[in-house]
């Protein structure tokens, strides 16, 4: 296997962006990347697409050939693969394009993520096909629900509080202030939260990341390729993926997402490194939950013990491991399959120093991109 | 979505689940192939103990709120359901038994949806 850096990043602005098209806002992000690593569109070999539902937010299919179209590349018959795991797709598509490269397969590959959920339906109910529609759903057990039965649970077992989930909130939507393209950029109290309407109990709307438009890119090059584009390559260490069971009512611990533990495992032994080597970390926040979970899950805090991170501002900006300094899912807006990759292109500006307000000091970075609720998760090490 | 839900009527209207003669778990949904074992289990349909305890439970706030749990049977396997109860009543752990009610329907012509429910156990 060979080394495989990024090279070049691009994100659009995430949020309800009416007065823009899918093909538009994947063009933004795609240009953007393009132009951050110096490169001519024809010097892709390969696009990777992930996208969760295009034939139900858009009624759009054949995303991947769609995007190869727009961005001029249909021209040189440049292959483009959409790749789905529900809001895990954009991790899914950065670790395909991964792959792509490692392989020896193409020296220059690029990664997107999109996502336009404002044009057609309900966000949430078609986010909420991530889980077990015939077995869940069915039953009414949408998103929101499911968290918060992990939520009620980790409360009763461990002590977690409604307080300790505002706080995740707080910070995410402090780091978010600092950060031009994230959707939600004022900061809130815990108050807020506490008084903010319940969803599904003990989760309320602040609790919960808002489904939102966005895309992403990320550019990726084989090592000597990225030498020679770049002077601030930052190296993809492990990139893997696991599975776990689609319900939750098959899971015998549902306050342990396994396939977390697995990713995570194995991206450590990879990378050849302990939790306590990350320095900075995104983590899937679809839910305040799931932010604790991932504590507990990647190694940063034992199981039970996640709440005394965020209560000892152990994860803000400054503290020891910054988790989410670019807002999370909570404050950028959750633009589903656009959502891994925009981890990715969070981590490159962290290792490179590009970060602004926000910039975190860190040489190693970890993201973690979850499809509903934890049936996928793709873990990926960075370092510069 | 007829056929879908009219394929599904024997299992929504009886809770009825799959158990492994290999390893003697049992799974709800009923399943074609043991997780475990693969394809050296041996899976029979059986119906599963109509009684279990709250493991954990949300209300979802929707117009009409309405309480979704997992619920763990006294066979062990776990069911996603709604639970028909007060939710003052609720707690982790409540006895709780299975009822037959509606789901709700495909509009005003549509059809009716049918399934396991619970209620406490009095």
């Amino acid at each position: 296997m060979r080394r495989v850096a990024v090279v070049g990043v691009g994100q659009s602005k995430f949020g309800e962006l009416w007065d823009k098209g899918f093909r538009d806002i994947v063009l933004e992000a795609g240009r953007e990347a393009l132009e951050d690593a110096d490169l001519e569109g024809k010097e892709i070999e390969a696009i990777f697409v992930g996208n969760m539902s295009g034939g139900r937010y858009l009624g759009q299919e054949h995303i991947a050939a769609l995007i190869a179209d727009y961005a001029g590349l249909a021209e040189f018959g440049i292959p483009a693969t959409r790749v789905e795991a529900a809001d895990a797709s954009g991790g899914l598509a950065v670790r395909q394009a991964y792959m792509a490269v490692a392989s020896g397969m193409h020296d220059i590959v690029i990664a997107a993520g999109a996502e336009k959920v404002t044009d057609v339906g309900d966000p949430m109910e078609i986010l909420s096909a991530s889980v077990d529609i015939e077995w869940e759903r069915f039953v009414g057990g949408n998103l929101p629900a499911l968290y918060a039965i992990i939520a009620r649970l980790h409360m009763e077992t461990f002590g977690t509080t409604e307080e300790d989930l505002a706080l995740v909130s707080v910070k995410n939507h402090k780091n978010g202030a600092l950060n031009p393209k994230a959707q939600f950029r004022r900061e809130i109290r815990v108050e807020d939260v506490l008084n903010s309407p319940y969803i599904a109990e003990p989760l309320k709307l602040l609790d919960c990341a808002s489904v939102s438009d966005g895309a992403a890119a990320v550019i990726l090059a084989s090592e000597d390729v990225a030498r020679k584009i770049t002077d601030t390559p930052v190296f993809i260490e492990a990139c893997t993926q696991a599975s776990d069971y689609l319900a939750l009512q098959s899971r015998k611990d549902i306050l342990t997402m396994k396939s977390v533990v697995k990713a995570a495992r194995e991206a450590y032994r990879i990378a050849d490194v302990e939790p306590k080597d990350i320095q900075v970390a995104e983590v899937h926040d679809s839910f305040t939950i799931a932010e604790i979970l991932a504590y507990e899950d990647l190694g940063f805090a034992e199981k039970g013990r996640g709440a005394e991170l965020i209560r000892e501002g152990v994860t803000e900006i400054g503290g020891k491991i910054p988790v989410n300094p670019s807002g999370g899912l909570k404050a950028c807006g959750h633009a589903v399959g656009a959502t891994g990759v925009r981890q990715i292109v969070e981590l490159t500006l962290q290792l490179r120093g590009e970060a602004g307000k926000r910039q975190v000091d860190a040489e190693r970075g970890l993201a973690l991109n979850i499809g509903g609720t934890g049936a996928t998760a793709v873990v990926s090490i960075l370092r510069r | 979505m007829v056929p879908r839900s009219w394929r599904k009527i024997r299992y929504r209207y009886d809770l009825r689940g799959s158990y492994c003669e290999n390893c003697g778990n049992y799974h709800y949904p009923p399943r074609n192939f043991c997780p475990t074992c693969r394809r050296k289990g041996k899976l029979i349909e059986t119906l599963f103990p109509e009684e279990g305890k709250v493991v954990s439970y949300t209300v979802v706030r929707e117009k009409e709120p309405y309480v979704v749990a997992l619920i763990e049977l006294d066979n062990g396997a776990r069911v996603l359901s709604q639970l028909s109860c007060d939710p003052d009543e609720l707690k982790i752990g409540m006895r709780v038994k299975k009822a037959f009610r509606r789901y709700g329907e495909d509009g005003e012509d549509g059809i009716i949806h049918y399934g396991t429910k619970f209620v406490p156990v009095d």
